[in-house]
């Protein structure tokens, strides 16, 4: 038997192989609008929370943080999460590309698993396909096991 | 940032040059929490690329924020303490400073 391959893989020549269906390649465009859209529409949505974490216990000083680097760090995840959805049908990667791609899924997977409650061991007892909720925690899972290989792939980039 | 230095004058005037000079050489410190979602791995490879640390140490960093709920992850003046937050945050970790 063989193992399948890695859905993100680095090649001989220093880019990234992406192995993924088009059912997949349209979840991830699908995705990335859906949070581009709540993010537009409502930016006080609870599950972002975890998108803008506080720098300062004080809350003076926090409002001075965000004041002075918020909009830059709203417009680098608007970027990222973009990138992810014109570069989700593409076969081969560079290494900006895929630093996109790691920052967009990890933003995915922060705002899913803050609305779906996650735990550290979510999946310790296996994946109940029965159970409230299976669909997102299944679309969770996915994103994780993305996030994982591109993760693998860009540690041997270091 | 701005408010800690704004007005060295006035605050050198009003304080007694010890704790004035005191309050200068403590440094900043960036703490890194954990959280339920993002990955091990994910953690250690943010540590390598943004402080340029060695795998053996991003992972030892990485571990004890997962065991110890934080970890101190740099240092420094509260310029390059907030400069590496914004650079955490920017990747999705959770990421605070304060005086040490």
């Amino acid at each position: 038997m063989t193992e399948p391959p890695a859905p993100i893989e680095r090649t001989a020549e220093g880019d990234f192989r992406v192995h993924l269906g088009p059912e997949e390649r349209d979840l991830l465009r699908r995705l990335t609008a859906e949070l581009e859209e709540l993010l537009a529409a409502e930016p006080g949505d609870p599950s972002l929370r975890r998108l803008r974490p506080r720098a300062y216990e004080d809350e003076h000083v926090e409002r001075e943080y965000r004041s002075l680097i918020g909009s830059e760090l709203e417009s680098l995840r608007l970027e990222n999460l973009r990138g992810l959805a014109e570069t989700a049908d593409r076969d081969r990667l560079d290494p900006g590309e895929l630093d996109r791609w790691l920052a967009a899924l990890n933003d995915l997977r922060l705002v899913l698993g803050t609305r779906l409650d996650v735990r550290e061991d979510e999946f310790a007892d296996g994946f109940d396909p029965h159970a409230p909720h299976a669909y997102e925690l299944a679309v969770y899972a996915f994103l994780t096991w993305l996030q994982e290989a591109a993760i693998q792939a860009a540690a041997q980039s270091l | 940032m701005s408010s800690a230095t704004s007005a060295p004058g006035v605050v050198e005037l009003e304080r007694p040059a010890d704790s004035e000079h005191e309050e200068h050489d403590r440094p900043w410190i960036v703490v890194v929490w954990n959280d339920p979602i993002n990955l091990m791995s994910y953690v250690t490879l943010v540590f390598q690329k943004l402080f340029g640390y060695s795998l053996a140490k991003a992972t030892e960093l990485m571990l004890q924020v997962h065991h110890d709920g934080k970890a101190v992850v740099s240092s420094g003046t509260r310029e390059k303490a907030e400069h590496d937050v914004a650079r955490l945050h920017a990747h999705g970790l959770w990421a605070t400073l304060r005086q040490d």
